[in-house]
């Protein structure tokens, strides 16, 4: 939420991936055959559900810990990820809530549908959430999830990603992506990132290894920075009557 | 040249065990087990109590029984964000039969952008394996003719007969309290009944 009440900027569908894109063949049938209907945005698409402190777990945030069922901790590589959440004139997009979830290091989900033969690891949920502060920054820690194949052209293989899920301060500005890590050899031969044309896009979805903020003997870092949609100026604002 | 914006994190989609991070406790781990995320509000809230359910349907007519759904609405006198409602729900389609339902209660009108009513109405969000941006629409009652008929989101969707898409049915014997009045809102992805998702 938010007593701003000003409009989103349009936002760029040819920069999103589009729904129907065959090579990732779940979206054939679960695609919407006719163009989006435009809506003008008004108190509900302006505001949002409003997520504190409150709603989180001290561990919400550590997922090598916030599931420990036979003592020890996650096994994996033991990785932070941190950055920032920004709006598109790079404005700090604080109070948004960040959801993540993924594999555990061998590739399998905690999931009644995940089959994959890997094992599950015991103290290892694949579950997180915290909060953006002021600046718009998060963090969380966790370990490095591992690639894992898929039925999609016979056996796909996803690279190694973090699902994340981000509120900013309003519905206009939801969003569900997915991270990616640098120098995967995966990334460019993954149907569900080919979704997207446009390289650059890709790009923002690969987290940089991030050596200044590595903590010795114990985790590497990646940073992985977020743009949400931004308010627009209200310049000489017109109330048009009629639709 | 225009002027540099950043440009917006692209979209992927949520995937197929989008509940672990989202319904934990409904994806099968032991935690937040006291959360209902579908249940908006309870007994304590003023307002009248009701139940809005339905499934997702694919192009072939099969039910999507992974996917996860968002509400968003204004409290009963058509306030978002009101003290004691966040007015924020959350629920995952039932495994075998794709049923989803939110229990809340009704909202109230709040203005457009012109400062008209709209009709009482919720946002309602998709996100699924197959789905690369997530779907929005709104959801409508249909014992609410008249403030539909003047509603100036539904009277912005050109073609008459899709209009109808996004009014919910109220009908007797849902899968809810038989006290609390059910709303039946099917969306359809594809096809002749295909519902009206905005952008927006
Ligand atoms: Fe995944």
């Amino acid at each position: 939420m938010s007593s701003d009440t000003g409009e989103f900027t349009r936002r760029d569908r040819a920069w999103h991936p589009p729904a129907f894109t065959p090579p990732y063949k779940t979206s054939v049938l679960r695609s919407p055959g006719k163009a989006l209907v435009s809506l003008r945005q008004s108190i509900g698409e302006r505001t949002g559900p409003v997520f504190g402190h409150g709603d989180l777990d001290p561990l919400d945030n550590d997922l090598i810990r916030n599931y420990i069922t036979t003592g020890g901790e996650a096994i994996g590589e033991r990785i932070i990820v941190h950055g920032r959440v920004v709006d598109e004139m790079g404005r700090p997009v604080k109070g948004s809530l960040v959801e993540v979830w993924q594999a555990n290091a061998g590739g399998r989900y905690r999931h009644g549908n995940d089959r994959y033969l890997a094992p599950l690891d015991p103290n290892f949920g694949g579950c997180g959430r915290c909060v953006t502060d002021d600046d718009g920054r998060y963090f969380f820690r966790t370990i490095k999830p591992g690639p894992y194949p898929w039925m999609n052209h016979n056996s796909d293989w996803r690279p190694s990603h973090i699902h994340f899920s981000l509120f900013g301060n309003a519905f206009a500005q939801r969003l569900v992506t997915q991270m990616y890590f640098e120098g995967d050899p995966l990334i460019p031969l993954c149907p569900i990132i080919g979704t997207i044309r446009d390289k650059a896009a890709v790009d923002m979805l690969v987290a940089k290894l991030d050596m200044n903020e590595m903590v010795p003997f114990d985790s590497l870092v990646y940073r992985f920075d977020i743009v949400l949609r931004g308010r627009r100026s209200t310049f000489f604002e017109n109330r048009p009557e009629g639709n | 040249m225009p002027v540099q914006y950043l440009k917006e994190t692209p979209s992927q989609t949520g995937g197929p065990y989008v509940h672990i991070g989202c319904l934990p406790h409904f994806a099968g781990l032991n935690l937040r087990t006291q959360e209902k995320l579908h249940v908006l509000a309870g007994g304590g809230v003023p307002g009248e109590q009701i139940r809005i359910e339905g499934v997702v349907w694919d192009g072939s007519g099969h039910p999507l029984r992974d996917v996860m759904l968002e509400l968003w609405q204004a409290d009963g006198s058509g306030t978002y964000n009101a003290p004691g409602f966040r007015g924020w729900g959350r629920v995952g389609a039932d495994p075998q039969t794709g049923l989803w339902g939110f229990e809340t209660i009704r909202p109230g009108a709040t203005p457009w952008v012109d400062g008209r009513p709209q009709a009482p109405h919720c946002s309602l969000l998709l996100f699924a394996r197959g789905i690369n941006i997530h779907l929005h629409t709104r959801i409508y009652f249909d014992d609410r003719p008249e403030a539909n008929a003047a509603d100036p989101a539904l009277l912005s969707i050109e073609l008459v007969n899709r209009r109808q898409t996004l009014i919910a049915a109220r009908q007797a014997g849902g899968q809810g309290r038989s006290d609390v009045p059910t709303f039946r809102f099917d969306v359809h992805l594809q096809g002749d009944k295909e519902t009206v998702f905005f952008d927006c």
